[in-house]
């Protein structure tokens, strides 16, 4: 027996060294982004910063505050993130409720509308001339509108008010002569709060974090969401988006520019990956939540 | 006969009634779906009719319906064009790599689960799962940063142990990797989740029995925990065959430039090029329905291939 405990002792050991080991790999390249974004340029790119700040500086951090199209973008993405989650949980919320009642007729065939939905798709083609079509191109609507609800999340939303709401209830509130709008607004909706947050969380993380839609349907700069705006300036051209960065201060030599570029990617990096990396914790468990229910098999 | 003839007409007419009394009664339910039902008849449904151009030479002014039909004029040119050999390979590669990598979540959610519940098994959890919530483009935009030749720090590192730099992201040769091992960065703790869910569900009397029997801790994750996890498994295995050639299209995207092009073009990427790019619109439409036409195929074929091994399948 005690061999087996001994063995079980070094089994614990092991596992412990490999859970932290792949922790430190996956959290390495977040903790050198935070450290890069407040280090000396040079330290950066020479390679002397590789864990822990050196020769702290905010200089990349003032400069994205002063770039005009970040704030653009990072308004912009804002606006759609709010405006689409609403959009969002007013066609999912009252849909997945339907759905979940007995009384629908036809329900079978409502569900497997929305299902086949799932199984196949047009592609981007032809859904790209439908937005063209209803002139969408270059508005905020092509970024909120198409792929505003998805199959998957009335699925999860309807089984969520199967569980949660009796039928019972339901039923004692008709008698009492409710009506269904009554009844959602005052009484499913207060007791749906947890799965309204997780509807709500999912669809504006995507919604933060997407650059497609906003790629193929807006041209207008004006219009660009804070992705777009990083594409261009980590990914597309580094230097002209740092030189339209300081283009109010003096002319700078070029290589000044790439050293600052650098420092500006790292900042620009936080400030657009923060907002979500500092809620996500406090939120966590909304989020486990949400991919439970969703695994759910019918 | 007549009275049974009247009495069906009659139930006949008394369902009808109560269909009509429900409809009546039930009416702001059927409101509620309208908006859903509106959304997916046009972005979902509208484009379905819209895939015919992939059979016809779309010209914008005659519209979808007017334009002419060509049959299979776009698929032939697809299927004999040098290319198309060159994307459908590149487009299975690379998400054969990815499902390669499909264990790797599972080995860390047993291995997680071995965890004594403490503050370090929270912890690793939170920050493994961080990754997830990282858009595409900041993640492409850390690779540039790391992997840039001169001043990225794996190229540092690289210089440091006395050998050259390498472009990463310049070179097909990396493509693939870069493209796939920064996924697992990404998804890795993520995919845990219901993995983790599925363990919390196991029968702990049969870990009791097992320690009668004296079997060690690794003999109960892989004789207990893994089997007991196996129909969550092949269900995400079948979903994840179901999305075989549609992953991270966007990611590759955003990772593709013309040195790379020999391993980094897949079919997505070419659509997108051909299609909103070149304004080639029908050739597109034909290529893309190619893609989601091997999407079902492959979908259908591996859960009729799960339900006969496992009993576990989708439907």
């Amino acid at each position: 027996m005690r061999n087996f405990s001994l063995s079980d002792q070094a089994f614990e050991r092991i596992n412990f060294i490999f859970v932290l080991m792949i922790t430190l790999i996956i959290i390495y390249p977040l903790i050198f982004v935070i450290s890069a974004s407040i280090s000396d340029p040079h330290a950066v790119n020479t390679g002397k910063m590789w864990l822990w700040p050196v020769d702290i500086t905010f200089d990349g951090f003032i400069r994205v505050f002063k770039n005009k199209a970040i704030w653009v973008g990072y308004r912009n993405t804002i606006v759609y993130t709010l405006i689409g989650t609403c959009i969002h949980l007013f066609i999912l919320l009252p849909c997945a409720y339907a759905l979940s009642r007995k009384e629908l007729i036809a329900k079978q065939f409502f569900l497997w509308f929305v299902l086949f939905t799932m199984l196949f798709n047009g592609g981007l083609i032809p859904t790209y001339l439908v937005v063209k079509g209803l002139g969408m191109v270059n508005t905020m609507w092509a970024i909120v509108i198409p792929g505003v609800i998805g199959a998957w999340s009335i699925l999860v939303a309807r089984s969520f008010f199967q569980q949660t709401i009796p039928d019972q209830l339901v039923e004692a509130s008709k008698i009492d002569g409710a009506s269904d709008f009554y009844l959602f607004i005052k009484i499913v909706l207060p007791l749906s709060l947890p799965i309204i947050a997780v509807m709500a969380l999912f669809h504006a993380v995507a919604l933060w974090n997407q650059y497609f839609n906003a790629l193929i349907y807006l041209s207008d700069e004006k219009l660009f969401p804070l992705q777009l705006i990083l594409r261009q300036i980590l990914i597309v051209n580094e230097v002209s988006a740092d030189s339209a960065a300081s283009a109010a201060g003096s002319a700078q030599s070029f290589a000044d520019q790439v050293k600052t570029a650098s420092l500006v990617k790292y900042a620009v990096i936080i400030v657009s990956a923060l907002p979500l990396l500092i809620v996500y914790p406090f939120l966590q468990r909304f989020f486990v939540k949400g991919v439970l229910i969703g695994s759910v098999k019918e | 006969m007549e009275l049974q003839q009247e009495k069906k007409s009659l139930n006949k007419k008394s369902r009808t009634y109560a269909i009509k009394k429900s409809l009546l009664r039930n009416w702001q339910l059927y409101v509620f779906l309208l908006p859903a039902l509106t959304y997916f008849f046009i972005f979902h449904y509208i484009p379905m009719y819209g895939v015919q151009i992939a059979f016809k030479d779309y010209f914008a002014n005659l519209g979808i319906s007017g334009s002419p039909w060509v049959g299979f004029e776009h698929f032939d040119r697809f299927f004999n064009s040098y290319y198309f050999w060159r994307l459908l390979k590149n487009t299975i590669i690379l998400n054969a790599y990815g499902l390669l990598l499909f264990p790797l979540p599972i080995i860390f959610a047993l291995s997680l689960n071995e965890l004594r519940a403490g503050a370090f098994k929270k912890w690793s959890q939170t920050l493994t799962y961080a990754p997830h919530f990282i858009s595409v483009v900041v993640v492409v935009g850390m690779l540039v940063a790391f992997l840039d030749p001169v001043t990225g720090l794996v190229n540092h590192a690289i210089r440091g142990l006395g050998f050259e730099s390498i472009s990463f992201l310049t070179s097909p040769d990396w493509f693939r990797h870069i493209y796939v091992w920064s996924g697992q960065w990404q998804t890795l703790g993520w995919s845990t989740i219901i993995y983790l869910a599925a363990l919390a569900g196991v029968n702990p009397e049969l870990h009791e029995a097992a320690k009668v029997d004296g079997a060690t801790r690794l003999q109960r994750v892989l004789r207990i925990n893994l089997p007991s996890i196996m129909p969550t498994i092949i269900i995400l295995f079948i979903l994840n065959m179901g999305n075989f050639m549609q992953i991270g299209f966007e990611k590759v995207l955003l990772m593709q430039n013309t040195l790379n092009s020999e391993t980094s073009d897949i079919i997505q990427t070419f659509v997108y090029e051909t299609g909103l790019l070149e304004g080639r619109y029908s050739f597109a439409a034909a290529i893309g329905l190619f893609e989601s036409a091997i999407n079902i195929v492959l979908l259908i074929t591996v859960n009729q291939i799960a339900r006969k091994v496992s009993e576990n399948s989708l439907w």
